[in-house]
């Protein structure tokens, strides 16, 4: 048996309201290439961050055993320091510096007080050499495809003298090409001694680099999967990902009050990237929801659901935007959020700390912010008005805090969520777009964010839900469309639908 | 930690200024010998920082957006300020029509750093630092590197606060204690306390929670520093005009940041951008109103500032900007925007006044004067971030 490089113990981190990894295991052989799989959200990146430092040691438990021995990472320094280099899934190059700068940043050449800039060169281009990247180490970074700067990311670990390489989603930004070479260079180190981690969402790329295969689910290991003596096909490793028993997790809803009329239709939808304009992030898509209907999109991160809701949402994301939006039947078209919010279209984000919430404000004021013409007159705001509107929705969505003057930062991920909720319904909207409304929220609040969603479309409101969660998107919706790569791959009826169907929308329309 | 003194800390954290403000009072107070508060220097505290309570006020609004500031405002008010001189003395345009003409002239400057800033994103430091260089050279041209004497405009004059007469005059004037100042300090008191008891009746019907003693303790506390204020003005020649001016842009713009859909998107802005955005809020709007306001209230400082000279001059309004930025800070108002009030500003504005009064009665050179001042600002915000981060250190 060969020599195991790293063995990751009973690893249990805890994030405040969320076990994001419970006694995970990880062990992998010196010069194996091992991927890491599992669904969004499931802990693959939380894992290899405590693995690299960046969560330091004392902030979780269990053990990290690196060459026999058992180690306590500060930061990143000292994982490198060990040749443990971490690749992050967004490139970490600064634009405006040298192919050769980036790659000795924070590592330079020479002396603290003058850098060798003829060594930084010289070394740069024996890297690039190495990685197979024809391009002179002078060359600034933002001259170059996203495909070679991944190349340098790279070389930036070698130069870093790395023998354990952890790469976050290395493909994910690369086409076909591109990701060929890049796993074929990755066999190529592994020839040499390089032991990877990789951890990836293309299961194809993964059956065909890796040694060993660690499947990842609700923040624990389910299985290892060895490609000597186990089935590593695809069906094979979806079933590890997403198998797992929905009993109960999901509140029971009328059927009856479905089949409503089409109460928002969308057709022939294309969305163009807004810093790199041919790129289509939203390709000719046909859209539709119900009057009483739970409707949801599945998919993988960046497929492009995000993207196509927020340019349903008055163009608040994208460029060049095309095609036709029906809401009751007439077509409008929402150039604002303003003129959205008017025609009764609420987009609730996936982001509530970045896009969605004003953390340093009051529960009160983050509730009434996007209808604030509701509680004032004459744009004179009636405090008292407001505050009653807090209160009431505090209790109709079950808020846990003690008063409604508390700051949104200081409450638990589901309660800033039901803020979040109670923003968009004071809003008044017969259309709903949910965008990932359980992320990283506990079961229960994520069954009581069920419950409103419940709630609403027995109002007669139809709502859009945008998850990467399988299990919620089958449990709570009546229709379920695919989407990858910024098309519709796929409209399913919610009571047929598998996870196991879903997957394969997705993976066939590659 | 028991809940008292958990309760302790909260009051502490949430009027810290306020108490500061009190204990640095009082020790300039037994440093000058009981000197500071005197009538007379109690009244020229106002006359001297008027502009200071101006400017600081629009310096809050653009603070608010995101911690932006305009470095603009010096450059503006001697500008304003030697365009209207020049008006009024040079070209025999009527007082009126001159305030107007400055109004709109600042305003107008305001709107066009706006524009930069608001719709083309131009970094409102290097926007205004344009204006700053820009405003400064151009009131040397208007004036023609020359002073232009305000003297004989004296209706001016006494309006915003310059010369010998600029106090409200005395109805009941019988030479000693001024009566009219003493009743505006009662009426000020009787509106404020029917204000705090039809609010604290409707928070009641609502259900709110909080205790009612803390309100009325405050009431109480608010209405005595009040009417031993205008006492004290009464003592020395009754309420300064200009203290009119600030009153009004106070209470203007306290009630439109704390009680207004408007005000509410200059927080909501600076609290979170995108939030906003994506909230139907037109939040390039709200920075073309920050920076329009503030050449506004730029003009409004410039008039105060020649007739308190009675004169303009090209020097004029050196580092008027800093002093209101200062006081923004002091006052509570957060580097990274999104936080801060009128009455905190104006808590800080009165903080620097007192800190430069006090020095200046113990005699204290003006060099070391500025170290002072710098080092209060530099603690005020190391205290803002920290005690929001709880660590002393950054881990980000």
């Amino acid at each position: 048996m060969a020599n195991i490089l790293l063995e990751m113990k009973n690893i249990t981190k805890t994030f405040p309201g969320v076990k994001a990894l419970d006694n995970v295991n990880l062990q992998v052989e010196e010069g194996e290439i091992h991927a890491l799989v599992g669904e969004n959200g499931a802990g693959k990146s939380t894992l290899m961050n405590v693995l690299s430092g960046i969560y330091p040691f004392g902030t979780y438990e269990g053990d990290i055993i690196y060459n026999g021995e058992v180690c306590q990472f500060g930061d990143i320094k000292d994982s490198e320091h060990k040749g443990i280099v971490i690749i992050h899934q967004e490139l970490a190059l600064v634009p405006y510096m040298t192919i050769g700068e980036n790659m000795f940043l924070g590592n330079e050449r020479g002396t603290s007080y003058k850098i060798d800039w003829n060594e930084t060169y010289d070394k740069a281009a024996g890297y690039l050499e190495t990685v197979g990247l024809h391009e002179s180490p002078r060359t600034l970074i933002k001259d170059i495809g996203v495909g070679k700067q991944q190349l340098v990311e790279i070389a930036k670990a070698l130069a870093k003298n790395a023998k354990l390489l952890i790469l976050d989603e290395p493909t994910s930004s690369l086409n076909e090409e591109d990701s060929k070479a890049l796993l074929d260079l990755l066999l190529k180190f592994k020839q040499n001694g390089l032991t990877s981690i990789i951890i990836s969402h293309k299961l194809n790329e993964v059956s065909y680099v890796a040694d060993k295969i660690t499947v990842i689910r609700d923040g624990a290991t389910i299985e290892t999967l060895d490609k000597l003596t186990d089935d590593v096909s695809e069906p094979r490793i979806i079933k590890g990902m997403v198998g797992r028993e929905i009993a109960d997790r999901f509140p029971k809803r009328d059927a009856a009050i479905l089949q409503g009329e089409v109460m928002m239709e969308v057709k022939d939808w294309n969305v163009y990237h807004p810093l790199y304009h041919e790129r289509k992030v939203v390709d000719h898509v046909d859209f539709k929801v119900r009057k009483g209907e739970i409707v949801g999109i599945a998919g993988l991160m960046g497929a492009g659901r995000t993207e196509f809701a927020m340019s349903l949402f008055g163009k608040s994301y994208g460029d060049n935007i095309s095609g036709q939006l029906f809401i009751n039947g007439e077509e409008v078209h929402l150039e604002t959020v303003k003129d959205a919010i008017k025609h009764k279209l609420a987009y609730v984000t996936e982001d509530r700390k970045g896009n969605g919430l004003i953390l340093s404000n009051p529960i009160k004021i983050n509730t009434t912010l996007a209808n604030l013409e509701a509680v004032s007159k004459r744009s004179i705001i009636d405090k008292h008005k407001e505050y009653a509107v807090a209160v009431e929705y505090k209790e109709k969505l079950k808020t846990k805090c003690p008063t409604v003057e508390q700051n949104v930062g200081n409450l638990s991920g589901g309660n800033q969520q039901k803020v979040l909720l109670a923003k968009w319904m004071f809003a008044d909207p017969d259309i709903l777009i949910l965008d990932e409304p359980t992320r990283g929220i506990d079961v229960g609040a994520k069954y009581e964010i069920y419950c409103i969603m419940n709630q609403l479309v027995a109002e007669g409101k139809s709502v859009v839900m945008i998850s990467s969660e399988m299990p919620e998107i089958l449990g709570m919706c009546d229709r379920i469309y695919v989407m990858n790569e910024g098309r519709m791959v796929g409209e399913l009826d919610g009571k047929e639908a598998t996870q196991e169907i879903i997957m394969s929308h997705i993976i066939s329309s590659k | 930690m028991n809940s008292s003194a958990v309760k302790t800390m909260d009051f502490v954290k949430k009027y810290t200024m306020i108490i500061v403000l009190v204990l640095v009072t009082i020790f300039f107070q037994i440093m000058t010998g009981g000197n500071l508060l005197l009538p007379m220097n109690v009244s020229s505290l106002i006359s001297q920082n008027a502009y200071v309570f101006i400017l600081a006020t629009g310096m809050l609004l653009c603070i608010l957006t995101g911690g932006n500031i305009d470095l603009s405002v010096g450059s503006v008010v001697c500008f304003v300020g030697a365009v209207g001189a020049v008006l009024m003395m040079e070209h025999n345009v009527n007082i009126y029509v001159a305030i107007l003409i400055m109004l709109l002239t600042g305003t107008a400057i305001g709107a066009f750093q706006a524009f930069w800033i608001a719709y083309v994103r131009i970094p409102p430091f290097i926007t205004t630092l344009a204006g700053m260089l820009a405003f400064r050279g151009l009131s040397n041209t208007v004036l023609d590197g020359m002073t232009v004497s305000i003297k004989s405009q004296e209706t001016f004059v006494e309006l915003f606060g310059g010369g010998a007469n600029c106090y409200i005059p005395d109805l009941f004037g019988n030479g000693g204690l001024n009566i009219t100042c003493l009743l505006f300090g009662v009426l000020a008191v009787a509106v404020f306390v029917v204000l705090q008891v039809v609010n604290m009746k409707k928070r009641a019907n609502n259900g709110y929670d909080g205790s009612m003693t803390g309100e009325i303790v405050k009431t109480v506390l608010i209405s005595v520093v009040i009417l031993a204020f205008c006492f004290r003005l009464a003592q020395h020649k009754g309420i300064p005009t200009v203290l009119i001016w600030v009153l009004i842009v106070v209470i203007v713009y306290g009630y439109i940041t704390g009680n207004t859909t408007v005000g509410r998107y200059f927080y909501a802005v600076g609290g979170n951008e995108k939030a906003t955005k994506l909230s139907g809020i037109d939040t390039n709007r709200v920075y073309f109103l920050a920076y329009t306001n503030m050449g506004f209230l730029a003009a409004l400082a410039g008039m105060v500032t020649i007739a308190r000279f009675t004169s303009a001059q090209p020097t004029y309004g050196q580092n008027y900007e800093m002093d209101a930025i200062g006081s923004c800070f002091i006052g509570g108002a957060s580097a990274y925007g999104g936080i801060g009030t009128v009455p905190g500003v104006i808590i800080g504005a009165t903080l620097m006044g007192i800190i430069n009064l006090g020095m200046s009665l113990m005699g204290v050179d003006q060099n070391m004067q500025k170290v002072v001042k710098g080092a209060v600002l530099l603690a005020a915000v190391i205290f803002d971030v920290v005690s929001k981060r709880g660590k002393f250190i950054s881990k980000e």
